[in-house]
C-alpha cells in the first residue's frame, strides 16, 4: 500500500512536469556520469555524445549532466534529482548504476530511461553497449604481427564477461598471425587510476611486453610505454592521439553519438521503445582510431581488412575452429558464436596461460 | 597596524562564533568563484543552500535526502569527536566503516533468503563488531607497543578497501549476477533491508541511531564520569593521570566506541540507501567525517547541525551541478573552503585582533 502510494505520488508528480515540459517544446535530455567530462576516455566520449545531440537538435533539446557521481546511494539521489528536474530522456553511463536506475524509473514511469553496459531492462528502462571485442580483434592482429618479444602485457579491470571477452578476442587474432605469441594478464580491479595502471604497464615491460593493451580508461600506461622507449600502445575508449604516432599505434573509440541523437529522437517522435542494443563497428559505435606510421604499410593494410570484414559482417571475431581453455571444444570449423554466449563469457580459448580470478 | 595578542584563555564566545563566520566567509568566496565562472553568484549560493530545503519540485524529494545523506556522517562524527577530544586520533573511520558494512551485509546474506526478525539486529551487531573489531588493531597496537594511532588507522582503511574489492567479487558476490562484481541487492531480501520506517521521510534505522548517539554523547559527556575523564585527558593530560584516568582503557574505549559507530553507519548505508556490497561503495563518509566533527566544534550537539549543514552542501551541490552546469571540482572546491576557513577562523578564538596606530 505504501509502495503504491509513493508510487502514484511519483506518477503525479511527473505528469506535472511532463506537461510542463511539453509546453516549453524542448526536449531535456540527462546525462549521468562516472567521472569527470575531462577524463580524457570513458566519461569524455560519453560527452561528446551528449554535444552531438546538441548540434543535431539545437533549439529543440536542452542538455543537462551530473559528472563524477559515485556508484552507490548518490547514484540513485543523482538520477531522481534529474527526473524531477524534468528530463525526458536519462543516459546513465556506467555499469554500477544499473540497480539505481531501475529503482527510480519504477517511480517515474514517463521518464525514459538508458542504462549504459548493464543486463537489466524495464519497459522504460533501455540497455545498449558496444561490441568492443570488434576493436580488440583489429588489436590483436597488430599486436601479434609487431611484437618481437612474443609477449604481449594485458592490463585487465575487473573480471566480468566484458574485459575476458576482449582478452580472448585480442588473444585470438594475435596467435592468428603469430603461433608463438603469449599474453601477461595484470588484474588492475579499477576502470580509472592512474597510478595503479602505470604500475601495471611497468610490470609488464619488466616481465618482457613490448606490447600493451589496457581495458582501462587513463593514459598512464601510454606514459609508462613511452618512458620505456620499444614498447607499443593502443588507445582505449578514446583516442589517446597526444601519444601517436609512438606508442599509440592505433586505439578502439567508443562512438556513442549516433546512438544518442537516435534515441533523443525517439523520444521526440514518441516513437521510443524498451530495447536492448548490443553495436559494432558496422554500426559506427566502435571506431578504430588511425593506425599510425610505426605501423608497416602492409600490416596496416591487413588490420583495415579486417576492420571493414568486421563491419559489414562478412566476418566474425569469434569463429570456430575455437576450443575453450580447458581443451574441451567451443565452436565447430566455420561456426560463430551466439550473443548470448558472449554476453555471459566466464571462460579463456584454448592457448592462454594465465586464469581468470576465482568468482 | 593590525596586531594579534594571544587571549589568556580561548574566547568562548568567539568559539561558538566562528563555525558561523566560516560559512559567511565560505558564501562570499564561493560565490566569488561562481563569478568567474560566469555564473550568477546569488543564484548559485541560493541553489547550493535554499533549494534544496524549499524549491518547489525538489523540496520535497531533497529534505528526507538530508537526513539520508547526515545520518552515516553525525553517527561516525559522534564517535570520532570521543577519540579527538581525548587526543585519540582515529584516521581511519573510512575502513572501519567498510568493515561494518562488510560485516553486517555479510552476517544478512548467509541468510538469504530467510524471513526472520532477527536478522537485522543480529546483523548491526556485526556492523558494529566489524568495525570496532577494525579500530581495536590500532588500539592494540597503540596501548601494546607504542605505535601511533593516526597512521596505523589511515593505512587499514587501504586494507579495508582491497578487503571491500574482493569480498564483492568473491565472498559476497550475487550468484545471479552474471559474473558482475558486487552482492546481491538488500532491496529483495526485505528481512535485511534497512527500509525508511515511514515513507518519503527519509527516516531509516540509521538515522535513528544517529540521534541516539548525539543523545548519548552529550549524557555522556556533561553527566557521566567516564566523559569527564575524556575531556581531561585532552585538556590536561597531567591533571589525569592524578585524577586516576587509565590511560590503556581510555585508547581503547575511544578507538572502540568510534569504531563501533563508524561499522554501524557502514551497515546501516549498505543495506539501505546503497543497498549493496559494491567496489566502490564507500564513498568518503569516513573522511568527510573528521570535518563534520571539527565543524561541530567536537560538540554533539555542535555535530548534528555539521552534519545537516554538510548534507546540505552535497545536495545542493548536486543541484547546482543540474540547474546551473558548475562543475562538480567547483563544488569539491566550495567544501573545502568550509574546511579552510574553519581553521582559519580559529585563530579568533585564540587571539585577539589589536587595531593601533603607533607600534607598540
Amino acid at each position: 500500500m505504501r509502495a503504491l502510494k509513493s508510487l502514484l505520488t511519483g506518477a503525479a508528480l511527473v505528469a506535472g512536469l511532463a506537461g510542463a515540459a511539453q509546453a516549453e517544446d524542448k526536449t531535456k535530455v540527462g546525462f549521468i556520469f562516472v567521472g569527470p567530462v575531462g577524463d580524457g576516455g570513458w566519461t569524455y566520449e560519453h560527452n561528446q555524445g551528449r554535444l552531438a545531440v546538441e548540434e543535431a537538435f539545437g533549439d529543440k533539446v536542452e542538455t543537462i549532466y551530473q559528472e563524477s557521481v559515485p556508484e552507490g546511494a548518490d547514484a540513485e539521489r543523482a538520477i531522481t534529482q534529474m527526473a524531477l528536474a524534468g528530463a525526458n530522456l536519462i543516459f546513465t553511463t556506467s555499469f554500477g548504476y544499473m540497480d539505481p536506475t531501475i529503482n527510480v524509473a519504477a517511480k517515474f514511469p514517463n521518464v525514459k530511461f538508458e542504462h549504459a553496459t548493464g543486463y537489466k531492462t524495464a519497459p522504460n528502462v533501455s540497455n545498449y553497449s558496444a561490441r568492443f571485442y570488434e576493436g580488440r580483434a583489429v588489436q590483436g592482429h597488430i599486436a601479434g604481427k609487431m611484437t618481437k618479444s612474443n609477449t604481449i602485457g594485458y592490463i585487465a579491470s575487473f573480471p566480468i564477461p566484458e574485459v575476458i571477452r576482449g582478452i580472448n578476442s585480442a588473444y585470438i587474432h594475435a596467435k592468428k598471425v603469430n603461433p608463438d605469441v603469449q599474453f601477461k594478464i595484470i588484474w588492475a580491479y579499477t576502470w580509472f587510476d592512474p597510478t595503479k595502471e602505470a604500475d601495471a604497464a611497468k610490470a609488464l615491460i619488466e616481465q618482457g611486453a613490448d606490447v600493451i593493451l589496457q581495458h582501462t580508461d587513463s593514459t598512464a600506461p601510454q606514459a609508462a610505454a613511452k618512458e620505456a622507449g620499444n614498447v607499443i600502445t593502443f588507445g582505449q575508449a578514446s583516442d589517446m592521439s597526444e601519444y601517436a604516432p609512438f606508442p599509440r599505434v592505433s586505439s578502439i573509440i567508443d562512438d556513442w553519438g549516433p546512438y544518442y541523437v537516435d534515441r533523443t529522437k525517439a523520444v521526440m517522435d514518441g516513437t521510443w521503445e524498451s530495447v536492448a542494443t548490443w553495436h559494432g563497428i558496422g554500426d559506427g559505435m566502435v571506431g578504430i582510431g588511425e593506425i599510425s606510421d610505426a605501423v608497416p604499410a602492409d600490416v596496416k593494410a591487413e588490420a583495415e581488412a579486417l576492420r571493414d570484414a568486421l563491419g559489414d559482417g562478412s566476418y566474425h571475431a569469434f569463429t570456430g575452429p575455437l576450443n575453450k581453455q580447458d581443451g574441451s571444444a567451443w565452436l565447430a570449423e566455420g561456426e560463430s558464436a551466439d550473443d548470448g554466449t558472449l554476453a555471459g563469457m566466464n571462460f579463456y580459448v584454448e592457448g592462454i596461460d594465465s586464469e581468470i580470478p576465482s568468482n | 597596524m593590525i596586531r594579534l595578542e594571544k587571549r589568556p584563555s580561548p574566547s568562548r564566545v568567539w568559539a561558538a562564533m566562528t563555525p558561523v563566520l566560516a560559512v559567511v566567509a565560505t558564501m562570499i568566496a564561493g560565490g566569488f568563484l561562481f563569478w568567474m565562472l560566469g555564473k550568477d553568484p546569488l543564484e548559485s549560493i541560493r541553489t547550493i543552500f535554499w533549494d534544496p530545503l524549499f524549491h518547489e519540485t525538489f523540496g520535497p524529494y531533497s529534505r528526507p535526502q538530508l537526513l539520508v545523506k547526515a545520518a552515516p556522517l553525525i553517527l561516525i562524527a559522534i564517535g570520532l569527536s570521543l577519540g579527538f577530544r581525548a587526543g585519540v586520533w582515529n584516521i581511519g573511520a573510512e575502513g572501519q566503516y567498510i568493515m561494518g558494512a562488510i560485516c553486517g551485509a555479510g552476517v544478512g546474506l548467509a541468510f538469504f533468503p530467510a524471513d526472520n526478525p532477527l536478522i537485522f539486529p543480529t546483523m548491526i551487531l556485526a556492523g558494529a563488531l566489524g568495525g570496532w573489531a577494525w579500530a581495536m588493531i590500532p588500539g592494540f597496537l597503540k596501548v601494546r607497543f607504542g605505535t601511533n594511532e593516526i597512521l596505523v588507522s589511515l593505512m587499514l582503511v587501504y586494507v579495508a578497501e582491497a578487503l571491500l574489492a574482493s569480498v564483492s567479487q568473491g565472498l559476497l558476490q550475487n550468484p545471479d549476477g552474471m559474473g558482475f562484481p558486487g552482492s546481491r541487492n538488500f532491496r529483495d531480501f526485505p528481512a535485511a533491508h534497512n527500509a525508511e520506517i515511514f515513507t518519503n521521510t527519509g527516516m531509516h534505522w540509521g538515522v535513528v541511531f544517529a540521534f541516539v548517539a548525539v543523545i548519548f554523547a552529550y549524557v555522556l559527556l556533561t553527566r557521566h564520569m567516564l566523559g569527564f575523564h575524556v575531556r581531561l585527558t585532552g585538556e590536561a593530560p597531567r591533571a589525569a593521570r592524578f585524577a586516576g584516568v587509565n590511560p590503556t582503557r581510555l585508547v581503547l574505549f575511544c578507538l572502540g566506541t568510534s569504531g563501533a559507530l563508524a561499522g554501524m553507519a557502514g551497515m546501516f548505508e549498505v543495506s539501505g540507501p546503497a543497498g549493496q556490497i559494491s567496489i566502490d561503495f564507500n564513498s568518503g563518509y569516513g573522511f568527510t567525517a573528521i570535518i563534520v566533527a571539527f565543524l561541530g566544534r567536537l560538540h554533539p550537539i555542535g555535530i548534528l547541525l555539521a552534519g545537516l549543514l554538510m548534507a546540505l552542501t552535497y545536495i545542493g551541490g548536486e543541484l547546482a551541478q543540474l540547474m546551473l552546469g558548475l562543475p562538480a571540482a567547483a563544488i569539491q572546491m566550495f567544501q573545502g573552503m568550509l574546511m579552510f576557513f574553519l581553521l582559519a577562523m580559529d585563530m579568533l578564538t585564540n587571539y585577539r585582533i589589536r587595531f593601533s596606530m603607533k607600534t607598540a
